[in-house]
Order: structure tokens, then C-alpha cells, then sequence
């Protein structure tokens, strides 16, 4: 296996410059989630292994950053690593840290409200709305 | 590699990338690579509002294949050049 050189053009855009961060880096999912973790390997699909993983829920102005441990994602599932910018807040100050429990309540109360506007939607079918 | 080649000439203009999942993030153009994968700095949310975790992000890396859009300074886009290029890459160079 050969290493990429630094006279690789490639390699500007490659992940190699989020590597030795000691700040935790965004990585979004296809899926909507929001993993955040130090990056400690890539490859050229973007398949990454973060560090200290966990994942930030936000459901409306409440979040909690949920402990996942070492995870390895596979790249076709990755959109997007943001680095955060230090001495920064993460979040808009109107938003509430809240503990995992409630966080996933208030998640479970999204989705079934979104479940069920999708059903009286398909009942409602019939009147042609759109 | 047209397209490759293309974009690697924007490098250091203000670029909005559109993503398959809606959300749009304007910057400046880092550098691009085989895979249209894009880096961009000084970036920030089109919507803000709607994507909060957003917030504190400076610069991403943007992974090509949920890329949706990319949209350029007008200025930008030599179609002429481009046009010409593509007839030369038809014929295989």
C-alpha cells in the first residue's frame, strides 16, 4: 500500500488536516444524525473512525449529547465533517441542555406527532389537497 | 476529469453548495478533488435557523456524492472554455 506524498494534489482535500485536532469534529449523517468525535482514520470513501463518539440530539430548542464510544461509519452514510470553531458556542444560547431521558422523550413525542400527520394526511387523501 | 479540472480553477471564489438533504452552505472554495469532494472555509448556513448544530462550524469537508448543487459567481464560468473543452475531451482528448 502507498501513502499519498505531499506533492499529491489530492491531498488538500482529503481529511488528513482534521486528523490531530484535540477539538471534536461534526460529522453529518445521511439519516439526519449528528455524530461528533475525534477523527483517528479515513480512507478515500470517507469511511471514518471517530473517538470518543457521541451523538447530539436536537429536538426543538432541547439537545443532549448522547455517549456512543469508538464507532466506525461507513462513508457512503457521511454528508458533511465541520470542525468547531473554538471559543465558540456550539448552539444558539436559547438552547437547553437536557438529560438523556427527557431528550428521548421529547423525541418519541416528535415522531409520533409526525406519525400521526402522516396518517391523517393518507386518510385525507381522498380530498386531493395538493 | 473535466469537471475536476473545472472546479479546481474556482479554488478561492464564494461557492453555495447545495446538499441532497436541502442544506445549503455558502463559502469559500478550498479545494475539490477526483471525487468532487469539496472543502470549504469561512462557511456558513444558508438557513441558519433550521440547522442550530451548524452554529460554530468554519470549515467542512463535503462529501461529492450528496452534493446536489453548486452554485457559482456568474463571473465564474467561462462557457465558451468550457464548451471547447468538453468537444476536446470528446474526441478523447
Amino acid at each position: 500500500m502507498s501513502w499519498a506524498g505531499p506533492e499529491d494534489s489530492l491531498l488538500s482535500t482529503s481529511l488528513a488536516s482534521y486528523l490531530d485536532r484535540r477539538e471534536k469534529l461534526l460529522v453529518l449523517l445521511r439519516d439526519g444524525r449528528k455524530l461528533l468525535g475525534l477523527l483517528r482514520s479515513f480512507d478515500q470513501f470517507a469511511n471514518v473512525v471517530l473517538e470518543g463518539a457521541c451523538e447530539r440530539v436536537i429536538v426543538g430548542d432541547l439537545y443532549c449529547d448522547i455517549p456512543l464510544g469508538l464507532y466506525v461509519i461507513r462513508g457512503e452514510n457521511v454528508v458533511l465533517i465541520g470542525e468547531l470553531e473554538l471559543n465558540k458556542e456550539e448552539l444558539p444560547p436559547h438552547m437547553t441542555l437536557v438529560p438523556e431521558a427527557e431528550i428521548k422523550r421529547a423525541q418519541k413525542a416528535e415522531r409520533d406527532a409526525s406519525d400521526l400527520k402522516g396518517s391523517m394526511r393518507k386518510r385525507m387523501e381522498f380530498l386531493d389537497f395538493d | 476529469m473535466l469537471f475536476f479540472s473545472y472546479f479546481k480553477e474556482l479554488v478561492g471564489r464564494e461557492v453555495t453548495v447545495e446538499l441532497k438533504n436541502d442544506l445549503a452552505i455558502r463559502g469559500t472554495l478550498h479545494s475539490v478533488d477526483q471525487y468532487l469532494n469539496i472543502k470549504l472555509e469561512n462557511t456558513r448556513v444558508v438557513d441558519q435557523d433550521k440547522y442550530p448544530h451548524m452554529l460554530s462550524v468554519r470549515n467542512c469537508f463535503i462529501r461529492g456524492s450528496v452534493v446536489r448543487y453548486v452554485q457559482l459567481p456568474p463571473e465564474g464560468v467561462d462557457v465558451e472554455l468550457l464548451h471547447d473543452a468538453t468537444r476536446r475531451e470528446a474526441r478523447g482528448g
